[in-house]
């Protein structure tokens, strides 16, 4: 039987020798440490890995939700000539909390849930680096987004377009308190991916299982790795602009008046440095996801693993030089311009390196068309679609002619729809079973794939032809009078893409019928039901709150494909020497005799909480900044003095952990 | 089965979930853990967050910059700065670095009585800097430079504001690291939560050696 065990209450010696006791429970007067292991206070204070990125996905599902309904509404207004369905402020409101929503609610969280739940357990450790920390990152994230879209209801929600330049963005032209949310907002958020990628980071470098090096990591840990990289340096440059944002709004500065003899271009700049590589930290997870599905299904190794290694890495540097791509209109000069043209056609050589890679993991290979299987196979081919048109933009001349225009859209929904959310619903079928122990129903998994898919090529695809065709995005509405004629008829390609969006609906729809159907379903997935390659899947399902029993010694990449199979190493064959059930038995066998774990704390949410309190204090009054920047106070003080593990003490009635007393569970985990 | 892939992993008795050093590597046993780079969790974060920090004061020296010639004619950086008074401040905010070595020495050694009055002097002396920039503003202020009268002010006080409010939040956590060991409470290894406000303490002094070179010292 292992115990999960709580520290006793001797004193701590310290490095001096002087011994220092760490009495927790006076950090909290009267209060107790939420140590219960059930019931709604096991979520909401819980530092577990696992818990929170359950949440994260929950949360990021919802407002994936939210930025659709937007989408549709968008959609709804454009699938008629002079559409009638939002007026004009409202179209904008809508079209930029679409954007803002997709991006920093949805799919970056949704990753950040991906990340959250898979790599300690890919690395085989027992959770993060810093596990209060990461759950304050989560209740950022939520404060954060609900903080944003209360600004439907307190005078509208920001209207500037996702990128919002200047000066169009100034009070001047946009008087509602929505860009203000909108800064402040994504401050908030911005803080919940710092210190989220701070957390990866650190855990990724310094917590892998022993004998696991850089190299022999899984394919996903690594791409996460390179994208909290990308966090850590991306997320102070739009923190800088957003500062600058909010003076101006709120204080009076000038920084982005062209009347004061500013430059607008500085916050296209800022912006830009942030959004490039934002653009990989989107799509990246994506590519860590695939990457994982198509060896698993293709039943070979991942082809080339280096080199898809290195193309990650390689994207991650090149994605700090081609910001200005998204400028080429502005009038940088022509040698900026042939600059960034030229560093955004060599950015496209480690992406296509991807491609290759994944194409040859399947060439050859025994493939099983699972869900998971045919959304990753989507995404190489979505995703080249948008990454061609990607190029396409790279040359100057010919993006001059588009920006702005729908093909940009069509671009870069390929890219982020094509790209990071078909993977997402890929690491959905793959790893519903690890995460919840159930199979997500194939069946409705393959309506679900083809819905999407065709819902998707149907709503994006004829934005290319709208696009070239010239109308602007962000036009809210188009009138058949100048639509055209024959093929090319932009109100024909209008109602096409307005369908498909709705065909597109059902598809995510599909999936949320199958989430509901698979958790009513009793059946229990096997142990090992794809016959997966890395350590992950070397626990049970769902996995115990301390991820292993004992910690494995990793000999190779695919650690767990290894111990279930033999190579010959003349014939090339491979022979099953034992099943997943073995390889757990006897992790558990060794299991470790006292495994401690990080407790429950009460800090991280009240010290999220006090950021969205700040924040409405900036806008509507002065007071709630001091309420917040007190409550930011005592609970940063409160943190520091609370050890990371619960004390004895801290448990109704305190005592012997191993007591079945009926009270909050003790003794967290037992050996099956 | 592979014996070669299955032999005993970590027979150790006490393992502890590695990553519980949310602060300061708390340990109730006083093991050491390994960690996969050798550098400690906290350390390694700490590094981190300094990189993220770099690019922070990146976009705000170059929006600087970019501004620091649009003003009118009387109220640039040419006709305002007190360079010799800079020059002062700037001095006492870099002995602070000194300081705070001689506090991460101390806390090494053990010596506790050291390690209290170095980190006092340094949170004093970083005082004393963030109260020549708070009369520094003061006086520009009153010879008419306020936060929205040029662009150069506007970026100026952003700039300069934002490494005095770092300054501040660095006096906060020394004093609180002398009251928090006064009372005995600093969690883990002592010497190394000393060290890791020493390094965001220097890193700050950097910073300010950045500023104060491209700030004040080249001539617009």
């Amino acid at each position: 039987m292992t115990i999960i065990e709580r520290p006793s209450l001797t004193p701590v010696v310290a490095g001096s020798g002087v011994s220092v006791g760490v009495k927790p429970s006076q950090a909290y007067g009267s209060l107790r440490r939420p140590v219960s292991s059930t019931g709604w206070r096991s979520w909401v204070f819980t530092v577990d890995h696992k818990k929170l990125g359950i949440m994260y996905g929950a949360v990021a599902m919802f407002f994936f939700l939210v930025g659709g309904v937007e989408a549709l509404l968008i959609r709804a207004q454009l699938a008629g000539p002079n559409g009638t369905v939002l007026s004009a402020g409202l179209y904008n409101e809508m079209f930029t909390m679409h954007a803002t929503t997709m991006v920093f609610l949805f799919v970056m969280p949704m990753a950040a849930g991906f990340a959250n739940y898979l790599v300690p357990l890919q690395i085989g450790a027992r959770d993060v680096a810093f596990p209060r920390m990461n759950a304050f990152g989560f209740w950022c994230f939520l404060f954060g987004g609900i903080f944003l879209n209360t600004s439907w209801v307190l005078g509208g929600a920001a209207d500037g377009g996702w990128f919002m330049y200047q000066p169009n963005a100034n009070a001047l032209f946009s008087p509602s308190h929505g860009i203000d949310f909108w800064g402040l907002g994504l401050q908030i958020t911005g803080i919940a991916s710092l210190t989220g990628a701070l957390n990866l980071i650190v855990t990724i470098l310094n917590m892998r299982a022993p004998g696991m090096k850089l190299m022999k990591m899984p394919i996903f840990t690594w791409m996460i790795l390179v994208v909290q990289f990308l966090l850590v340096f991306a997320i102070p440059v739009i923190t800088v602009a957003l500062f600058l944002l909010m003076f101006q709004r709120a204080f009076g500065a000038t920084f982005f008046d062209v009347g004061a003899g500013a430059d607008p271009l500085l916050w296209q700049h800022l912006f830009w440095i942030f959004g490039h590589p934002e653009v990989y930290i989107l799509v990246l997870p994506s590519f860590g996801i695939v990457s994982e599905v198509l060896p698993v299904f293709s039943r070979k190794p991942l082809f080339g693993y280096r080199f898809v290694v290195f193309s990650g890495a390689a994207i991650g540097f090149t994605g700090w030089g081609v910001w200005a791509h998204h400028m080429f209109a502005s009038g940088l000069g022509p040698v900026s311009v042939a600059v960034f043209s030229m560093s955004t056609m060599l950015i496209a050589i480690p992406t296509g390196v991807k491609i290759v890679n994944w194409t040859l993991t399947l060439w050859g290979g025994k493939l099983w068309f699972t869900t998971a299987m045919m959304f990753a196979i989507g995404l190489i081919v979505e995703f080249t679609i948008g990454g061609l048109s990607g190029v396409t933009h790279a040359v100057a001349p010919s993006d001059t002619q588009q920006t702005d225009t729908y093909y940009i859209v069509a671009h870069f929904h390929y890219v982020i729809f094509g790209g990071a959310v078909l993977g997402i619903f890929s690491g959905f079928y793959y790893w519903w079973p690890k995460i919840f122990g159930k199979r997500l129903s194939e069946k409705i998994g393959k309506w679900n794939f083809w819905v999407t898919i065709i819902g998707m090529n149907l709503t994006f695809g004829p934005m290319h032809i709208i696009g070239l065709q010239g109308q602007p995005r962000r036009m809210m509405n188009w009138t058949e009078a100048r639509a055209g004629e024959g093929f090319f008829n932009l109100g024909f390609w209008n109602r096409v893409s307005s369908s498909g969006a709705f065909i597109l609906a059902c598809g995510v729809g599909l999936f949320l019928i199958n989430v509901i159907v698979t958790t009513r379903k009793a059946e229990k997935a096997p142990l090992d039901p794809w016959d997966a390659r890395s350590l992950e899947w070397m626990t049970s399902s769902p996995p115990k709150e301390h991820n292993f029993d004992s910690i494995p010694v990793v000999h190779s990449l695919d650690e767990f494909f290894h111990r279930k199979y033999e190579e010959n190493h003349e014939t090339g064959e491979l022979t099953k020497v034992a099943t997943a059930e073995e390889v757990l038995a006897d992790l558990e066998a060794h299991a470790d005799a006292h495994i401690h774990m990080p407790s429950p704390s009460y800090w991280p949410i009240v010290l999220a909480l006090a950021l969205p309190i700040m924040g409405y204090g900036i806008i509507f009054s002065r007071i709630l900044i001091v309420v917040g920047g007190l409550l930011v106070l005592l609970s940063m003080f409160a943190w520091t003095l609370e050890p990371s593990v619960a004390d004895d003490t801290d448990y109704d009635p305190p005592g012997d952990p191993r007591a079945d007393d009926g009270g909050p569970t003790k003794e967290l985990a037992t050996h099956v | 089965m592979s014996d070669l892939a299955l032999q005993p992993t970590q027979a150790s008795e006490d393992v502890h979930a590695a990553g519980h050093d949310d602060h300061g590597s708390h340990d109730d046993h006083g093991l050491v853990h390994a960690t996969s780079t050798g550098l400690s969790n906290n350390k390694l974060g700490m590094w981190l967050f300094l990189g993220s920090e770099c690019l922070l004061f990146g976009g705000l020296i170059s929006t600087y910059m970019l501004y620091r010639g649009r003003h009118s004619a009387n109220l640039g950086p040419d006709q305002i700065y007190d360079i010799p008074f800079t020059s002062v401040s700037s001095f006492v905010l870099l002995m602070s670095s000194l300081t705070m070595v001689l506090a991460v020495t101390s806390a090494q050694r053990r010596d506790e009585r050291r390690m209290n009055l170095w980190l006092t002097i340094t949170a004093l002396l970083g005082a004393t800097f963030v109260g020549g920039q708070v009369y520094e503003f003061t006086s520009f202020y009153h010879e008419g430079l306020g936060f929205t009268t040029s662009l150069f002010g506007s970026s100026f006080y952003t700039l300069t504001g934002f490494h005095g409010v770092h300054v501040t939040v660095g006096i906060i956590m020394l004093m609180a690291l002398v009251g928090i060991n006064k009372r005995g409470r600093i969690p883990g290894d002592r010497a190394e939560v000393v060290e890791l406000v020493g390094l965001y303490w220097h890193f700050v002094d950097i910073i300010w050696i950045l500023i104060f070179t491209l700030v004040y010292l080249i001539p617009s």
